[in-house]
């Protein structure tokens, strides 16, 4: 038996030994809270939107990439759909959010004008402006996950603050609001 | 007073396992024949044990005792009967002692029903398997005890979540959980021949049964939770590559490449290694299956709370399996001997290159599911790898496997000529580009490669059988008999090669679906793929624990109605939960799908309706493969002439050559 067919017969006992360190190390880092496999870290934060352009619903405006750049004040720009269950859960703290100043510009996410205008009436509109993007290609471009999705774009078009769940108030207070402030 | 007697039952069969695991490893090195009949003793009282304590969750369960914990926060004074009994598996410490208990029962099915096995062998598997399932014990005591009780104890208890509140997840847990576990004793047989350091044609043919009962189980638990998936999530799809669905994948791939390496051992003697190894890697790969995922290591949809102590714990009960029975091949596998040699066109080479794409399969969904959590460690970059990866990867791989599928069995052993194969295929090749073609002109790539696919892997298989039964050249009624005196283990080949045929057959129809999504107002009606839907009405409904709202929807045909179909939204009032239930009507080829989203302000509502052609097909295919396996199950040579050990017995660890 030669000795490269010795260790050949090693090699599982290797891989599993590396698997299992990594798998430490990660259950560790899970306990001080550096490693959350749940949250989704959208690549976008800290860079600059991607080039999109969308038209509006119903012969209004839609917006760009140029019009959310030239803000001066921060936008929450808010993926959504008429057809998602949870979007039509954190509506009434959208409505709240956007009563309290806050610029919310909504993405609607592969759906159909009349569908957008039901659900806007019934859930109401918080949105200052409102783009629809029926394929969903500036969506994939945004790396959105689902829906709702919530990004927060500094002035000069910046992502600054990403989430990939719907904006309940602890969401709101715990993590927008601090990024308002030191935004204001 | 019962959970507590379930607990010390609990306590008790660990101690039982733990003298297993002593008495079985060790026992055959004292040379007393007493000690050798002790381990199935204790393995079938262990198991008596565990069932005690799981009987006595159930019955916390049934009747509603809330000081346990687990009752208090799984089920509650409205939920119905048959859901407080399937609660106590539908959450995790209360899986977990599933889990141990269906480890004790295949310890208690070696003890009771291997006397073929070789005292000293039989003694050592249970040892390993004592070893094993006691950790697991410990785990359960230590950190995850379903028993804690809770003072004061609430007055209704949370109730069952909802989306588990169905009859096909009631039975998923158990039936999975047999097919994840039961390769515990392919484990236990591949750890015990590498401590005796023998490996024969005997060992094959007694580890077949109980990889292939577990793979029979393994596959009906993944029918099952794909089926589950499909009716009740509300989106119509039936497999998401979830890290839950994939770590249940995993052990089936190669738990499917065992069933087939170890026919080579049991019939040439060759792959010994091999097998023992996949052997290991399987029942790793189950326990990473059942347990990484409850770590919270993995992002997945199938969320398991648990803590990070128990994580730890795992993490450790799965260093010390897996990594001591991959130290013990490490020192050991050297020592089996490979004796039969075959060239790589025969029967041998066939299932070696069904291995080998099989593991390649399994290491590319195993790579995509780790890659995620990896990344983040080594680079600190978050990623999540989804369908179109796994779909990209896989097809090209299994394109080949399912080419090999039907010219495999046609092969003889040893030394094979590949044309007399191919010409006894030429019509089901020709069929197969037939269909390849029709489907290539209406511009479904894709589909056309997995329907001609199909065609090809279910044809063969009964070119295969009539081959077999030697259909046409002898006469007619002679070929039915002999299809009662061929083995029955070529039949049940046979049918799980066409189980797999119609399984892939459904997954590409599935890919020809065609949906909408649409809101419509009572009277309305939309056209989808000939059908015309209609919504008629949307009424209130009420279940045992929710209040939902019903449409109803009529599908008709040319202006003949076709089915009248229900699907609900359902608000569950105690844990205020709004679930989705899809209405679908198949009539064997095709299915119609309707869900209703919710209503809107004008007494209409929002409806999905999804047309998937063949979808049923997806798990009958699935559920004749485990037919397959049953049959097989039942051969001659498994069941009477239980396998001998050839006579000539070399000294364990000198069997080099």
């Amino acid at each position: 038996m030669s000795l490269s067919r010795r260790m050949l017969f090693g090699l599982p006992l290797l891989v599993v030994g590396v698997g299992g360190a990594g798998f430490y190390e990660l259950l560790r880092r899970m306990q001080t809270g550096s490693y959350n496999p749940q949250a989704f870290n959208n690549p976008l934060v800290g860079h600059d939107v991607p080039d999109f352009t969308l038209p509006g619903v119903d012969g209004r405006e839609g917006f760009d990439k140029k019009l959310l750049a030239a803000q001066t004040r921060p936008v929450l720009v808010n993926f959504f759909a008429s057809w998602c269950v949870p979007c039509a859960g954190e509506a009434p703290y959208l409505d709240r959010l956007a009563k309290s100043g806050v610029d919310i510009w909504g993405i609607a996410y592969q759906d159909k004008p009349e569908a957008i205008g039901l659900y806007l009436a019934k859930y109401g509109n918080p949105y200052a402006r409102l783009a629809t993007d029926p394929s969903g290609r500036t969506a994939i471009n945004w790396g959105v996950y689902g829906v709702p999705e919530s990004f927060l774009i500094a002035p000069g078009g910046k992502v600054v603050w990403h989430v990939a769940a719907p904006l309940v108030p602890e969401v709101i207070d715990d993590q927008l609001r601090p990024v308002l402030r030191r935004l204001a | 007073m019962i959970p507590t007697l379930g607990n010390f039952a609990l306590a008790l069969a660990l101690a039982i396992a733990v003298a297993q695991s002593v008495i079985g490893i060790a026992g055959p090195m004292l040379r007393d024949r007493q000690i050798l009949r002790a381990a199935p003793a204790l393995a079938i009282g262990q198991f008596v044990m565990l069932g005690l304590s799981f009987l006595a969750l159930v019955w916390a369960g049934v009747v509603s005792d809330f000081t346990v914990r687990n009752v208090a926060e799984y089920s509650s004074s409205t939920t119905p009967l048959f859901y407080r009994i399937t609660g106590t598996w539908g959450n995790h410490d209360g899986s977990i002692l599933l889990w141990c208990l269906i480890l004790s029962l295949c310890g208690a099915t070696v003890g009771a029903f291997g006397n073929s096995i070789p005292t000293s062998l039989r003694s050592r598997v249970l040892g390993v398997l004592g070893l094993v399932s006691g950790g697991f014990m410990a785990f359960v005591i230590a950190v995850s005890n379903p028993f804690a009780r809770i003072w004061p104890p609430p007055l209704h208890g949370a109730g069952v979540n909802p989306i588990l509140q169905d009859p096909g997840l009631a039975v998923h847990p158990p039936i999975l959980y047999t097919g994840y576990v039961g390769f515990s004793i392919a484990f236990a047989f591949a750890v015990a021949a590498l401590i005796e350091g023998r490996v024969d044609a005997a060992w094959g043919r007694w580890v077949r049964p109980w990889a292939l009962v577990s793979w029979l189980f393994l596959t009906c638990g993944i029918c099952f939770g794909s089926l589950w998936s499909y009716y009740t999530l509300g989106w119509g799809g039936f497999w998401f590559w979830d890290p839950v669905e994939n770590v249940a994948l995993l052990p089936w791939l190669t738990g499917t490449a065992l069933i087939h390496s170890a026919i080579v051992v049991e019939k040439r003697e060759a792959l010994k290694t091999w097998s023992v190894l996949l052997a290991i890697a399987t029942f790793s790969l189950s326990l990473c299956g059942t347990f990484l995922v409850r770590s919270g290591l993995l992002n997945s949809v199938h969320a398991f709370s648990a803590s990070p102590d128990q994580g730890l714990f795992i993490l450790v009960l799965l260093a010390l399996t897996i990594g001591g029975s991959l130290l013990l091949f490490a020192f050991r596998a050297p020592v089996l001997a490979a004796s039969g040699v075959f060239a790589p066109v025969s029967r041998e080479g066939a299932l070696i290159l069904n291995n080998i794409f099989l593991c390649i399969i399994a290491a590319v969904v195993f790579t995509g599911t780790m890659y995620p959590p990896f990344l983040a460690l080594l680079f600190n970059r978050q990623i999540s790898v989804g369908a179109p990866f796994y779909d990209q990867a896989v097809l090209p791989l299994t394109a080949p496997l399912i080419l090999a599928m039907a010219v495999g069995p046609l092969l003889s052993w040893k030394r094979a000529a590949l044309l007399p194969a191919l010409t006894k295929l030429w019509f089901v090749a020709v069929l197969a580009l037939l269909v390849f073609g029709a489907f290539i002109l209406r511009g479904h790539f894709v589909a056309a490669l997995g329907l001609a696919g199909a065609v090809w892997v279910m044809l063969g298989a009964l070119v295969d059988l009539a081959e077999r039964i030697r259909l046409f050249r002898i006469p007619l009624g002679q070929s039915f008999m002999r299809l009662f005196t061929i083995p029955r283990a070529a039949i049940g080949a046979s049918l799980g090669h066409l189980g797999f045929g119609i399984a892939v057959l459904g997954i590409a129809g599935m890919s020809l679906q065609t949906h909408t999504i649409r809101v419509l107002n009572p009277g309305q009606s939309i056209d989808l793929g000939g059908y015309n839907w209609k919504l008629i009405s949307i009424k209130p409904a009420t279940g045992p624990n929710y209040t939902a709202r019903d449409a109803t929807i009529e599908v008709s045909r040319n202006g003949h109605l076709v089915e009248i179909m229900h699907p609900e939204t359902r608000y569950f009032t105690n844990q205020k939960v709004k679930t989705v239930a899809a209405a679908i009507r198949s009539n064997g080829v095709r299915n119609l799908f309707a869900t209703f989203a919710g209503d809107n302000n004008s007494g209409g509502g929002e409806f999905r309706f999804n047309i998937h052609p063949l979808a049923p097909e997806i798990w009958l295919g699935g559920l004749i493969m485990a037919l397959g396996g049953a049959i097989s199950l039942s051969d001659r040579r498994f069941r009477v002439g239980a396998p001998v050990r050839s006579r000539l017995r070399r000294p364990s660890g000198s069997a080099t050559v």
